[in-house]
């Protein structure tokens, strides 16, 4: 089947089985590496995206359901050397280790603060929880997420 | 974990939807935001010949008003449902368990007629729609026909839409002004429910009116708590004629035992979330 998707931008006309899932077109058709596969399975949120605006689970959307449609990957988000806020933000407050699940926290937290610029410390844990990281314990997630929307992370990161 | 092959077509009215499900007959699959099915397909615990995706027909979209109720079409995802100021204003138990279902991301594709189509007992819809009396409309090529919820849900991942037809529409009677809570009971946030209790009051001064009480994962399908709901009408709000009217919630039911807990815990449970939950929603 034929789709053009647009992708960070840039419109491609590409021809996919309708099995293919939108996560393996971003990478292996259009070179997308840094959208990534985490569990495959729906759970851990590292290949989140945007589709039309809003965060969705690349691996849990077919391609063809992209059609016509607008994506914004990890790879979409900085201007040049200028990172987005939120990005700066997950810089400043360290808040990855292995890295592996940033792409998808980041692509989350864009989404969250777009539909909620103010969030409290207890929005944005319930609004990340789609999201799935193994190394940080998220306290630095949440305060980096907290520090993107320009309130002081005071609660995010302390430890009590 | 590619799904199998198969055949895709995206229908751009109910009709053309329709002649492509009465064609295939059992070897087609209804897609919509694929929340369900695709983690179905990608396990392979299902091999569809043909997708029907009815994401992309616009008369199943939207939220409206109908009479006296709220009309919930198959295009709706949860998000569309939650942003819903007629959903908020008239439907609050809906509302408040819409909030609950996996995360963002899930909420964002998801739709509320494809987790009642799915008919996962775990899942957190079909509860607070039983309870609130919702009305499925199911079109096939005889035309359309109304279900209740009690002969809507059959058993697991079963329900009264037949071959060749489909769920177009939920249509909920308004409950304007009645307090509610959706107690879940899970380990992790985004998973399912180990139980789910959906209750929602309507009181008088202090004293119930009336109630609704709704149960997730009691059972093979979502379950109604008549006796509860009975045993409320003219209790006061207070904690103690609360718990005695909620004590029997489990008569009846049949939960699962799993890793997550054994029946009769369920049940013991079921006890206390509709306690906390009918408190909750009469506002005590």
């Amino acid at each position: 089947m034929k789709i053009t998707v647009t992708v960070d931008g840039t419109t491609y006309t590409d021809e996919v089985e309708p099995r293919t899932l939108l996560v393996y077109h971003l990478r292996e058709t259009l070179g997308k590496t840094g959208t990534v596969v985490g569990c495959d399975t729906s759970n851990c949120g590292a290949c989140t995206v945007l589709m039309d605006g809003r965060s969705v689970k690349s691996c849990n959307v077919l391609a063809v359901q992209a059609d016509g449609r607008e994506v914004t990957t990890i790879e979409g988000l900085a201007d040049g050397e200028t990172l987005t806020p939120v990005q700066e933000a997950f810089r400043d407050c360290h808040a990855l280790q292995c890295g592996f699940c940033t792409p998808g926290m980041i692509m989350q937290a864009t989404d969250l603060l777009s539909s909620n610029p103010s969030p409290t410390e207890d929005e944005v844990r319930h609004g990340m929880e789609g999201n799935l990281c193994r190394c940080t314990g998220y306290h630095n997630i949440v305060k980096a997420v907290l520090q993107a929307s320009g309130q002081s992370a005071t609660s995010g990161g302390e430890q009590s | 974990m590619i799904p199998p092959e198969f055949d895709y077509a995206a229908p751009a009215t109910v009709a053309e939807a329709l002649e492509l499900l009465a064609e295939h007959g059992d070897e087609a699959k209804v897609l919509s935001g694929g929340q369900s099915l695709l983690p179905v397909l990608r396990m392979r615990l299902n091999a569809p010949g043909i997708i029907v995706d009815i994401s992309r027909i616009e008369e199943l979209k939207g939220v409206t008003e109908v009479g006296d109720a709220i009309r919930i079409g198959a295009g709706a995802t949860y998000q569309d449902v939650l942003d819903s100021a007629l959903v908020q204003e008239h439907l609050a138990l809906l509302h408040t368990a819409l909030k609950e279902v996996a995360d963002e991301q899930i909420r964002h594709r998801g739709t509320v007629c494809g987790a009642l189509a799915h008919a996962d007992p775990a899942g957190d819809v079909g509860a607070p729609v039983l309870a609130l009396e919702g009305r499925m409309v199911i079109q096939g090529p005889d035309g359309e026909r109304t279900v209740d919820g009690a002969d809507f849900f059959v058993d697991l991942f079963e329900t009264a839409v037949g071959e060749g037809e489909l769920l177009t529409a939920v249509e909920i009677p308004k409950h304007t002004g009645w307090g509610a809570r959706y107690e879940k009971f899970v380990r992790v946030s985004h998973q399912w429910a180990i139980i789910g209790i959906a209750a929602a009051v309507r009181t008088e001064g202090g004293t119930i009116a009336e109630a609704r009480v709704g149960l997730t994962n009691m059972g093979s399908t979502p379950l109604r708590a008549r006796a509860v709901e009975e045993a409320l009408v003219g209790q006061e709000a207070t904690e103690e004629a609360v718990a005695q009217a909620c004590a029997q919630v489990a008569e009846g039911t049949d939960p699962p035992s799993d890793l997550n807990g054994q029946a009769d815990y369920r049940k013991h449970v079921a006890g206390v979330l509709t306690r906390r939950a009918v408190l909750a929603a009469a506002g005590a």
